[in-house]
């Protein structure tokens, strides 16, 4: 018996051949666009010329060796990590939740956690202040109980750049989690991986670019949270006076310190940038 | 012989039921062949527990694991199962050894002793010096050897493969499927490969169960399914003429009342097959031993391994291949009118 007329394989793609491909530059840019466009570049690059320009490059070293400034920049360094790796416990398996299971009010959820992207961060001190302050519903019994005060303390800070930079992680790993093709984690399964080893050998590692470009972006706003800090946390050298707080504060006293405080946040946000550009700058 | 794999799947979809009896033996390689949207990748999906049951129940070697009835459900994670899925669904972060290692490694092995399990299978599919690459630097045959491998690692009692040579080039494909041929035979556990394709289905199963729209419409062996198709869908698979009629005695009314002489005596209701090429054109009203001839209008013509087949109408829908030089003789073009023979020892009749 013939195998018959089952052809599966249909005819071979069709070329499509492209003639010439677009231009690009060479189309005349209209003056009404040409003109807000330029001021807007310059609006964005000249205040960053600014600071470079002002700053006291001769005494730049003593003044970044001055012990304050040091200590601001441990203290961000520091609560900006603890931070992302407070937002990597809770927020990743909270991304896993809002993208692998269904449950009934899952896109209020979704939008409670974005919240924070848009609430002015000075609200967010203040709400965590009526949580989690001394006489908050959560704080006081913490205080109480345990005799752990977390308003105006390093680990206020933490809470409060946490709170602000969490939205970025969950909406990064979320949409990593969905772009990954769920039929892994079912291969997973015929081969005896429960859900918990599917996630942590299977879809945790096939999301990973996904997590650490997220990660990043918490550390980065982390790294330059002021308002919700300085309202739950205050602002005390040493304890709770990070980088952002620090400019502030030098602003009123020293204009060259401001600067050159600004100046390292600059740098810092530069590199962030240079690492990320690959995965997150370039446009299609 | 016992039944290793004893289901009936039943899955409820809006505008869709499956309904499918499935049983197979130790060693038995049972083929699910059918269109798409037969429900062949849902009848999967449910024996792999990856997809509950709404009715029926599957057990395998003796082990209930879905039931609805009783509200027994084993997760898939739970079953003796290894599944090759259609595009392998390789991990992409894992090489070659350590997706094979997988299953072991989760069954509870130590990584060492995985990791020796892994490269003996390997070895086996003849994949041993790709042991440390990963899935994307793995052609498709050769991925889908370490699919192969990594499904038959943990050793299944029921191995699950859907559409294993779909994603293959033609070339790899015949490869690929001798290959597939020799793992399955050797493979102890019931087999249930899903397809679309007669061949892959012929070559590689015991036995057919074909299904159109959620239901078993034919099952049987190659030759039978082959010689003795029992619906349209199947007769086209297998290239021949079909159709159904009364018989009486070695001549069966079709509907439509027409009427073709047949060489086996037959009473009642009964299927009439021949092949393409026992089907003789004319160009004019022939005048000789074979018993059925009639007038028809050719509507297609296409090529047919080195015959041409030719579409015609008329008072049956007819397959009729011809020799090129044949064709060429009787300008057969669409709307040609042609008058068809058919000598009645060229068909097969049996009860419907």
């Amino acid at each position: 018996m013939p195998p018959t007329s089952t052809k599966t394989a249909g005819a071979g793609p069709v070329a499509h051949l492209r003639r010439g491909r677009p231009r690009r530059g060479s189309a005349r840019v209209p003056v009404v666009l040409a003109v807000p466009a330029l001021l807007g570049l310059g609006f964005l690059v000249l205040p960053l010329a600014g600071l470079l320009i002002r700053t006291p490059w001769s005494s730049l070293p003593q003044r970044l060796t001055a012990p304050g400034v040091l200590e601001a920049l441990r203290l961000s360094l520091v609560t900006a990590t603890a931070a992302t790796l407070l937002c990597l416990l809770l927020g990743v398996p909270l991304a896993w939740l809002l993208a692998r299971t269904t449950f009934p009010g899952r896109r209020l959820v979704r939008a409670l956690v974005t919240v924070p992207l848009v609430l002015p961060p000075v609200v967010g001190g203040v709400a965590l202040l009526l949580v989690f302050g001394r006489r908050g519903l959560i704080g006081g019994w913490l205080d109480e109980t345990f005799g752990i005060t977390l308003p105006f303390t390093t680990t206020g800070v933490v809470l409060a750049e946490a709170f602000v930079a969490m939205p970025f992680l969950v909406i990064a790993v979320e949409g990593a989690l969905r772009g990954a093709d769920a039929r892994y984690e079912e291969a997973a399964a015929t081969l005896g991986a429960g859900r918990w080893t599917a996630f942590r050998r299977v879809t945790l590692p096939l999301v990973a670019p996904g997590i650490a470009a997220g990660a990043v972006l918490c550390w980065a706003r982390a790294l330059g949270e002021f308002g919700a800090t300085i309202t739950f946390a205050g602002n005390f050298p040493g304890r709770t006076q990070t980088m952002p707080l620090a400019v502030y504060l030098a602003l009123e006293q020293d204009l060259e310190a401001a600067i050159v405080l600004s100046l390292v946040l600059l740098v810092v946000s530069v590199a962030i940038l240079a690492s990320l550009r690959d995965r997150w700058i370039t446009t299609p | 012989m016992t039944e290793l794999l004893d289901a009936h799947l039943v899955v409820e979809r809006p505008g869709f039921t499956l309904d499918l009896p499935l049983t197979a033996a130790p060693g038995e390689v049972v083929a699910l062949l059918g269109p798409n949207g037969a429900g062949k990748t849902t009848a999967l999906r449910a024996l792999a527990g990856l997809l509950p049951l709404h009715g029926g129940h599957v057990t395998i070697g003796g082990r209930r694991l879905d039931d609805p009835d009783t509200g027994r459900f084993v997760a898939a994670e739970k079953r003796s199962i290894g599944v090759v899925f259609q595009d392998y669904l390789l991990f992409p972060h894992l090489t070659a050894l350590d997706n094979v290692a997988f299953g072991p490694r989760c069954r509870g092995v130590s990584r060492q002793r995985a990791r020796a399990d892994a490269a003996g299978w390997l070895d086996r599919v003849g994949l041993a010096e790709h042991a440390r690459r990963r899935p994307r630097q793995l052609s498709g045959g050769q991925a889908q050897r370490v699919a192969l491998a990594r499904a038959l690692a943990v050793r299944p009692d029921l191995l699950l493969l859907d559409e294993p040579l779909a994603a293959l080039d033609a070339r790899t494909r015949l490869d690929t499927r001798v290959h597939l041929h020799r793992h399955l035979a050797e493979h102890p556990g019931a087999t249930v490969l899903i397809t679309h394709d007669p061949l892959d289905a012929m070559v590689l199963a015991d036995r057919l169960v074909i299904v159109e729209q959620g239901r078993v419409v034919q099952s049987g062996d190659a030759a039978t399914v082959t010689t003795r198709p029992r619906t349209d869908y199947v007769a086209r698979l297998v290239g021949l003429n079909l159709y159904r009629g009364r018989a009486d005695g070695t001549t069966v009314e079709l509907a439509g009342g027409f009427r073709l002489a047949t060489a086996e005596p037959q009473h009642g209701e009964v299927f009439v097959a021949f092949r393409p090429s026992a089907v003789a054109l004319y160009p004019r009203q022939p005048d000789g031993s074979p018993r059925n001839t009639w007038p028809a209008t050719i509507v297609a013509v296409a090529p047919s391994g080195d015959n041409l087949r030719i579409e015609l109408a008329g008072p049956i829908p007819l397959a009729a291949d011809v020799t090129p030089a044949a064709a060429a003789h009787l300008n057969l073009t669409p709307g040609a009118r042609v008058w068809a023979a058919l000598k009645a020892t060229e068909t097969t009749t049996y009860p419907a």
